[in-house]
């Protein structure tokens, strides 16, 4: 027993099966001892039961490593390793995990829909987030991605009353196995060269190879292009407006922060990892994937009119401003991606938490039009999601500017001269579809729509995205740190 | 208190728009009332600033330091020199008027707009007075937001398209702008190995005439867009005609020098071998030069008074360029001086088609004429304005331009006689606005009733008014308060510039000495 599950494993991956566990009794209770309506907001209590567990431990971990002195932790062998690394993404996910449930309750409530699958469905997949944060074996980061793959595909789907819920789960699904096959194909080549599934044994048998080898080239394109899928970089975002748009809102907000920060951990582990001596394969590669993703999404989200969708646009062009400072790859680099990841959970969080508070019985409220004079009606919503767009497009002193400022400074330093003007110019474009809402929202009248009623949930998962978005943005300084400590091996 | 004088005067407004959100939106004169006294004591609270100036020292002065973001080297540093203490002077006292005047032409979502022009304040001081790029770059976007709202929300007809237009030329320059100061940044950081964005540790950079040329070109564009230097103008008239009032006097008055202050501030000293690279130089005079003349041409075109007065500007802020390019004493000190008269005289300028558009809702120069029998006040003010701006000896636009020709004639004569035929331009264009709208008979019969000026109305003007003619009689205090900054510019950009001057003068003394003694 010892040899097979050591203490060190235990403490290790404990936040991960406690995760799956108050998972399963999220639905035990919704099944057995809180059946009516009037209980569900037990359910929610339970939810965050979990995550204030995982949160003190993760809590106690970090001060274990730091009390140490240690860099990491191995557990199992080294299929799962303890980290700055994946501590910090732990973090957000636990972060987004919470604001994206409290701001469920209500949303729930007028979709008619099971509260019990939904959080239990949530916590499964952050369970499949702590494996992708902290695993270091391909079979660790395969279960974990496809655990948390499956949860989204059912909760993108949640809304089965709706066409085009169902639509986008099908969508997401049948892309999302295919590039999963193709990334699976990918590990069983770098399988085939080094003999081994753990990360450290495949870098040294990378680092062996000739940089244009061609079966690791067939390796690394497949992979890229798994990985690729899953940040919704283009030209493999085809299923993000879909999904993003026919999702429920919430479950949109946590597609695009959840599932987006733990695939970028996902990538950042493997080409920084055992890839990393592949970089005059991938770097192209991944230069291209970026500049597509920055054009295709800034343009086109300028003529998207549903608000879902041109976030989800939008989110694409962040997956390329993310990718850049990986193509930088020097240690402003790989904190701006850090830094980057943090505040898009948030500022993204917000956006589309705004979008879930204005989703009353009789209205939608997804199309920009739907927000027209939202400042005389809902004064401080609109104000939030101002702050929360111009985070967006990364206009000081906002969160989103110092992502964007690392991720300048990291391709200058690089000599990136050419991309970075790229990069910075879309920036300018990006301003034109953000306002394209802040003027329906601050312009145009206010059209007849019943007021918006909200709940403390909503409320209090906005005045914390929004008050970090703003306080990233004045006051980094204790954010940069957490993000320094991301890196410190 | 002494000591934090410039935060002071740097948060005045914000504190004043802060208080002002608390006042409930239906209290619509209580809001009037309130914006009008913090801008008035963001006005009063920056004289003290030009009493404690010290005009013997070229440095920067009243400075502030502190921590504000350790892990990136930023600080919050700010603090003045005669340059600065100027610009801010003109932003305190046109913020006020501008507030002022908005009294009856703002008549929806009053609580916005003043909060608006409050936060505007505060960002356009904090422009004029950081002393670290980063906190710089942070005032110099905090500024768009405040100008799109009120352009978008309060403006003409067309005012969505040219918010927009306007927030995106100027945010596609700053972001460009950002990529230059990251690479000073960072070239900082390898020279020195410490990361800082402070410009008295950015000035010991020695860098090769290469990156500075790059990062000369990338600053180049994102000021230049601010000026707006011809090519980079087409923003401006758009966002001019449809903001209010108020808007565009701010725009006009302060906004613009942004760009001006951004070449005097970092683009000659930080790369100084870039600024007198003779190519760069010539581009630059070039620009200048065209965009006082076509400026000025386009300008004689207008139908609408308010695009004629948009198109000046152009006009006007090339002789500011060309002076600053001139680099020579002259040249930059007149520029500087010139800023703050085109403020005073454009400023003016639009406030007056505002007085008529609030009476006319219309700003076609045809609809008027000989409004100088109904409002001969109104008419009196107009030619005040108008020879301010068109530079009459005793007022305030002869000095400025004067001192540029001047700088610009010891630069290069071609130049000068380029930039002279602006002048008559600026004569020809605005003395026939003139013309067409105060004299002759009146052609329309909606004019003959129109009220003249109301006391308010005066209270706008005579401020400026009375300054415009302090600078035209007696301009010595602002040439000394502007001399040791000067100078310390000129002497970075071309060493021994000075000596050589001295020099040349004391051979005219011995040559002049020997022709007497020969005689």
């Amino acid at each position: 027993m010892s040899e097979f599950y050591t203490a060190t494993d235990h403490y290790v991956v404990v936040p991960a099966i406690m995760l799956a566990l108050f998972g399963c009794a999220v639905l035990l209770f919704d099944f057995w001892m809180f059946p009516q309506a009037r209980h569900r907001k037990y359910l929610l209590l339970v939810l965050i039961g979990g995550e204030i567990f995982t949160g003190v431990h993760l809590w106690r971990q970090g001060n274990f490593l730091s009390a140490q002195g240690l860099s990491e932790l191995v557990a199992f062998r080294g299929s799962l390793v303890l980290d700055g690394f994946s501590l910090f993404f732990n973090w957000i996910f636990v972060a987004a995990t919470i604001i994206v449930a409290i701001a469920s309750y209500r949303y729930l409530e007028i979709e008619g829909e099971h509260h019990g699958e939904y959080y239990g469905l949530i916590l499964v997949a952050q369970s499949g987030m702590f494996f992708l944060a902290a695993g270091t074996d391909l079979i660790t980061l395969f279960i974990g991605v496809e655990l948390m793959a499956l949860c989204f595909y059912v909760m993108v789907g949640f809304l089965r009353g709706q066409k085009r819920s169902n639509e986008a789960a099908i969508k997401y699904l049948l892309l999302g196995a295919f590039s999963s096959g193709l990334m699976v194909y990918g590990f069983s080549l770098l399988y085939g060269l080094s003999g081994s599934t753990k990360l450290s044994v495949i870098g040294q048998a990378v680092a062996a190879r000739e940089p244009w080898d061609p079966m690791l080239f067939l390796a690394i394109a497949t992979i890229s292009v798994g990985l690729l899928f899953k940040v919704s970089a283009a030209p493999f975002h085809m299923w993000a407006p879909d999904a993003y748009e026919g999702a429920p809102t919430t479950v949109t907000a946590y597609l695009a922060v959840g599932s987006k920060a733990a695939s970028f951990a996902f990538l950042m582990r493997m080409y920084l990892g055992p890839l990393s001596e592949g970089r005059p394969t991938w770097e192209p590669l991944l230069i291209g994937a970026a500049v597509l993703s920055m054009t295709i999404g800034n343009i086109a989200a300028v003529t998207q009119s549903n608000v879902k969708r041109l976030l989800a646009y939008s989110s694409i062009s962040h997956a390329g401003y993310i990718l850049l400072g990986l193509v930088a790859g020097n240690q402003t680099g790989i904190k701006g991606m850090a830094v980057y990841i943090l505040v898009y959970a948030f500022m993204t969080m917000g956006a589309f938490i705004v979008v879930v508070a204005l989703r009353r019985k009789e209205l939608i409220g997804e199309d920009i039009d739907d927000m027209a004079g939202l400042i005389h009606k809902s004064p401080g919503y609109a104000v939030l999601m101002l702050i929360f767009l111009l985070s967006l497009a990364g206009i000081p002193p906002t969160a989103g500017f110092i992502g964007k400022y690392y991720i300048f400074l990291a391709l200058l330093e690089t000599g990136h001269y050419v991309l970075a003007a790229v990069a910075a110019l879309y920036v300018a474009v990006a301003i034109y579809y953000y306002f394209r809402i802040v003027r329906s929202m601050f312009v145009s009248e206010a059209a007849e729509t019943p007021p918006l009623a909200t709940t403390v949930g909503v409320r209090v998962a906005l005045a914390v995205t929004g008050v970090l978005t703003l306080v990233m943005g004045v006051y980094p300084e204790p954010f940069l740190r957490l993000a320094q400590s991301s890196l410190t091996r | 208190m002494s000591n934090h004088l410039l935060s002071i005067v740097l948060f005045t407004p914000l504190a004043g728009m802060l208080i002002l959100l608390l006042i409930p939106a239906a209290q619509k004169n209580l809001i009037r009332i309130w914006a009008n006294v913090a801008a008035f004591a963001g006005f009063l609270v920056s004289l003290p600033l030009w009493v404690h100036f010290d005009r013997g020292n070229g440095g920067f002065q009243m400075v502030e330091r502190g921590d504000w973001i350790p892990a990136l080297g930023v600080k919050y540093n700010i603090g003045i020199d005669g340059v600065s203490l100027l610009l801010v002077l003109l932003t305190t006292l046109t913020g006020f008027i501008a507030i002022l005047s908005s009294w009856n032409a703002v008549d929806r979502h009053e609580k916005s707009y003043y909060a608006m022009f409050l936060l505007q304040q505060t960002g356009m001081i904090g422009v004029f007075v950081a002393l670290d790029f980063f906190l710089f770059y942070v005032f110099w976007e905090v500024v768009l937001i405040p100008m799109y709202f009120i352009i978008g929300v309060w403006g003409g007809p067309r005012k969505l398209y040219a918010a927009i237009k306007f927030f995106m030329y100027t945010l596609a320059g700053s972001v460009l702008m950002l990529l230059g100061i990251l690479t000073l940044y960072f070239e900082h950081f390898n020279q020195f190995n410490f990361y800082t964005f402070e410009i008295s540790e950015l000035l010991k950079l020695n860098l090769p005439l290469g990156i500075q040329q790059w990062v000369f070109w990338a600053f180049f564009i994102g000021f230049a867009i601010k000026v707006p230097m011809f090519p980079f103008h087409t923003w401006l008239p758009d966002a001019h005609v449809e903001a209010p009032t108020a808007g565009s006097v701010i725009l006009a008055s302060v906004l613009l020098k942004m760009g001006t202050y951004g070449f005097i501030r970092f683009s000659l000293p930080l790369l100084p071998n870039a600024s007198i690279d003779p190519w760069i130089v010539q581009t630059m005079a070039v620009l200048s030069i065209v965009a006082i003349i076509y400026g000025a041409l386009v300008s004689l075109m207008q139908e609408d008074w308010k695009k004629l007065v948009a198109y000046s500007s152009v006009s006007h802020l090339g002789f500011c360029t060309l002076g600053i390019f001139s680099l020579n004493p002259n040249g930059i000190a007149g520029s500087v001086l010139q800023q703050i008269n085109h403020g005073i005289s454009t400023g003016m300028l639009f406030l007056i088609v505002g007085v008529v558009y609030e009476r006319r809702h219309t700003r076609l120069i045809r609809d008027y004429g000989g409004l100088a029998h109904v409002m001969p006040n109104f008419a009196f003010i107009f030619a005040f304005a108008m020879l301010s701006s068109a530079g009459l000896p005793l007022l305030n636009g002869f000095i400025g331009e004067f001192t540029i020709l001047q700088g610009a004639f010891e630069a290069s004569r071609t130049w000068a006689a380029f930039a002279v035929t602006g002048v008559v331009l600026g004569a020809a264009y605005l003395l026939w606005v003139y013309q067409r709208t105060m004299l002759g008979q009146i052609t329309n019969a909606k004019n003959r009733l129109l009220p003249d000026l109301s006391l308010r109305e005066w209270a706008v003007f005579l401020p400026f008014m009375a300054w415009a003619l302090w600078i035209g009689i007696y301009p010595k205090p602002y040439f000394d308060v502007l001399e040791k900054p000067v100078a310390q510019l000129v002497e970075r950009v071309r060493p021994g510039y000075f000596e050589a001057q001295a020099a040349r003068a004391q051979a005219a003394l011995i040559d002049s000495g020997k022709e007497t003694t020969l005689r």
